[in-house]
């Protein structure tokens, strides 16, 4: 069958099955709309937290930037897993033990201020819009690019399905479709690795695969060797310095336990045993991803330069002139994602074959070689804007991994269904959270306090519905930086909401003054210190040179600093304003111990 | 809410915060440690053809974590038992 037509009735599926999921788990009551009724089962939300964890760009981009990156890469393998042990032993547990249905009413609560709500929810919104925008931006490209419908047309048919579902059903919907994308995401992840690790290490396993041989050598000595031949810095080491490799890595991991529509997720289990654990299938289910990811980024990278260049996998001279393959017999994969602008061929010294290597690298006799060689710059890269730009975009590393594999359309489809879940389920939790928070801490909380379970209900939906549009608007017409400004939401987590929390559970006497001096001083540092350094890509500014950075600390990692002051602030401004009141130190007690969860919520 | 009758919260909090300094001490030799400050050394090593540090950074920290929640998870059982505070 044919590949478009194949890929349209498995994408077709899988959405019918959301619908239906989304019919039979409607929301009725606003405990069922925030939180899915309190009694999801923990192994169920622990994949429930999976989906919603695992976005477009876990799905589609992370392993391209490890494939690129190399040990780089760990970074962001150890920073979003490592997140969840920081969230099952300082948060999850003791804010479902809280029993309420958003971290801004937490934050509210715990430190006796509407103030206090109200920056929480700013913070939450800004994070949460900067995350979603970039989830509807990939639907509309998978769209595009396995459909060939246009983007605006994938928009609109995701935004629908997504509105469908979390403004029918809430939570509860969410939950349920989220177990289903789950399922479909991590075939599609998996399967595709499962093959290439097979063909490559001779091993089903793509964890063990990547440690595995490849011939008679280890496959990463192999790769190593074929990356440093072409002029690459060796896979296995690294190229950031110690100290931000450190502070992304932290950055990621409180940042990751910050992010609201992971917390939330938590309190929708029936009790803190139940929290804890759950922290631990939610992991269960990314490890498998997140372990398999390596191998997929490794593996991807090694068939790249494999194809282009036969004395990759046969040996022998890499600048021997038949070695390059020739242009007009390139892949027919090669010739298709040309069309998206993700690869592209130059071909710079006219001879009519591929020369795919680093031209930037630091060593003269690699650099004398290539000259020698009649080399006059790498030609395999992709087109921006028109432009060949010597970087092959690390989206197809994913995306064409099958086809580049050699393996069957049916894998194909099923990396567009794949695709599709990871970025719908994680735009459904975070469109959820917006909404509550407008809803229930903004509208129940702060301006409409009289308002009817009806009537906040309704507010919920319509708040839903809002952010659905705006998120449509804003992943059709991206501020031109949605990839630049992920470090924000991190950031901001991090520097915000995460230090505010952990002192809410871990001090008595932490109080309004310094929760609220220490959330702005973090939310400001963090963004003015982003935006100082990013200014070329967010204000059309001149760049500020890297040199610059403070301790080489990069944006991606500042979080950590931010994080520190917040602390820091908070403990100065609390020796400086009233003491924090008896009774919220009785609250304090209370959320510690688990007895009594399923009363807190009940009196809800 | 009233504490629970003949409930310690002192010594409920210092074993709950015992185990939370333990837990968070692995967590951060295996990332932090392993992958990131001794990774030098102990890619020496070497565990199948995988360099050791790199290992940890990219496969073995995930690993841990794991083990890691479900070990702090039962334990956190263990110790609401022991101060009568387990949800029935």
């Amino acid at each position: 069958m044919e590949l478009k037509t194949l890929t349209f009735i498995v994408v077709g599926l899988s959405f019918a099955l959301y619908i239906g999921i989304a019919i039979w788990a409607r929301a009725g009551t606003t405990k069922e709309f925030y939180v899915a009724g309190g009694n999801v089962h923990p192994i169920i939300n622990g994949m429930a937290t999976g989906a919603d964890w695992m976005s477009a760009a876990s799905f589609i981009s992370m392993a391209g930037l490890i494939a690129f990156l190399g040990y780089g890469g760990s970074v962001y393998l150890m920073g979003w897993t490592g997140g969840y042990v920081l969230l099952a032993v300082l948060l999850a547990p003791y804010l479902r033990k809280f029993g309420k249905f958003t971290v801004p009413q937490f934050i509210g609560d715990r430190y006796y201020s509407q103030t206090a709500r109200i920056v929480a929810v700013i913070c939450l919104i800004f994070i949460s819009f900067t995350y979603v925008a970039g989830q509807m931006r990939g639907v509309g490209i998978v769209f595009s690019r396995f459909l060939e419908v246009d983007i605006t047309t994938g928009l609109i048919i995701g935004m629908g399905l997504v509105f469908f579902y979390a403004v029918l059903g809430g939570m509860k919907g969410i939950t349920y479709t989220q177990v289903a994308q789950y399922i479909v995401l991590i075939f599609a992840y998996t399967i595709p690795a499962v093959f290439i690790s097979l063909q490559i290490a001779g091993n089903p396993l793509p964890q063990l695969g990547l440690g595995g041989h490849t011939g008679d050598v280890y496959f990463l000595d192999k790769l190593n060797q074929t990356v440093t031949d072409l002029g690459f810095a060796a896979y296995t080491s690294g190229n950031k310095s110690m100290i931000d490799v450190f502070c992304i890595t932290l950055a990621l991991m409180a940042g990751t336990a910050g992010l609201p529509h992971v917390i939330v997720r938590f309190f929708t289990v029936p009790t803190v045993h139940d929290a804890r654990l759950s922290a631990g299938w939610a992991l269960v289910f990314i490890a498998i991803l997140y372990t398999t990811a390596p191998a997929v980024g490794a593996m991807a990278r090694y068939n790249l330069h494999a194809t282009v260049n036969t004395a990759v996998a046969a040996g022998g001279d890499v600048f021997a002139p038949e070695s390059s393959i020739q242009g007009e017999t390139r892949p027919e994969w090669m010739k298709r994602w040309e069309k998206t602008g993700l690869i592209k061929w130059e071909d710079k010294n006219g001879d009519g074959r591929i020369q795919y290597y680093n031209e930037k690298s630091k060593d003269p006799a690699f650099l004398a070689k290539a000259e020698a060689a009649g080399w006059k710059g790498n030609e395999l890269g992709s087109d921006k804007k028109g432009k060949f730009d010597g970087t092959v975009d690390r989206d197809i590393m994913v995306l064409a991994n099958p086809e580049i594999a050699g393996l069957p359309n049916w894998v194909i489809a099923l990396i567009a269904a794949g695709g599709i879940a990871a970025a719908l389920s994680t735009a459904a939790g975070l469109l959820l959270v917006i909404s509550s928070s407008i809803s229930h801490d903004l509208l129940k909380g702060v301006f409409a306090k009289d308002i009817s379970e009806k009537g906040e209900l309704m507010a919920g939906r319509v708040a839903a519905a809002v952010a659905v549009c705006v998120a449509g608007y804003l992943g059709y017409n991206p501020p031109g930086f949605v990839a630049q400004v992920v470090a924000f939401a991190f950031g901001l987590a991090c520097a915000s909401l995460f230090p505010t929390i952990v002192m809410g559970i871990f001090s008595k006497t932490m109080n309004r003054g310094g929760a609220i001096a220490g959330m702005l001083t973090g939310l400001i540092f963090t963004m003015t210190y982003i935006v100082y350094f990013k200014r070329d890509v967010l204000l059309g500014m001149d760049k500020v040179p890297d040199s610059q950075w403070l301790f080489g600390i990069s944006p991606e990692g500042i979080g950590v600093i931010g994080m520190i002051l917040n602390f820091v602030m908070a403990y100065i401004v609390m020796k400086m304003t009233p003491a924090c009141p008896e009774h919220i130190q009785h609250l304090v007690e209370g959320i510690r111990y688990p007895r009594g969860a399923a009363a807190a919520q009940a009196q809800h | 809410m009233p504490n629970p009758q003949g409930f310690d919260p002192k010594a409920y909090w210092s074993a709950t915060l015992k185990l939370l300094v333990t837990t968070l001490i692995i967590w951060f030799i295996v990332s932090f440690g392993a992958g990131i400050l001794f990774r030098d050394a102990l890619d020496g090593i070497h565990l199948g053809g995988y360099p050791l540090g790199f290992w940890f950074a990219q496969q073995g920290s995930i690993f841990v974590f794991v083990g890691l929640i479900f070990w702090y998870a039962k334990r956190m059982d263990k110790i609401d038992r022991e101060h009568d505070v387990h949800e029935d």
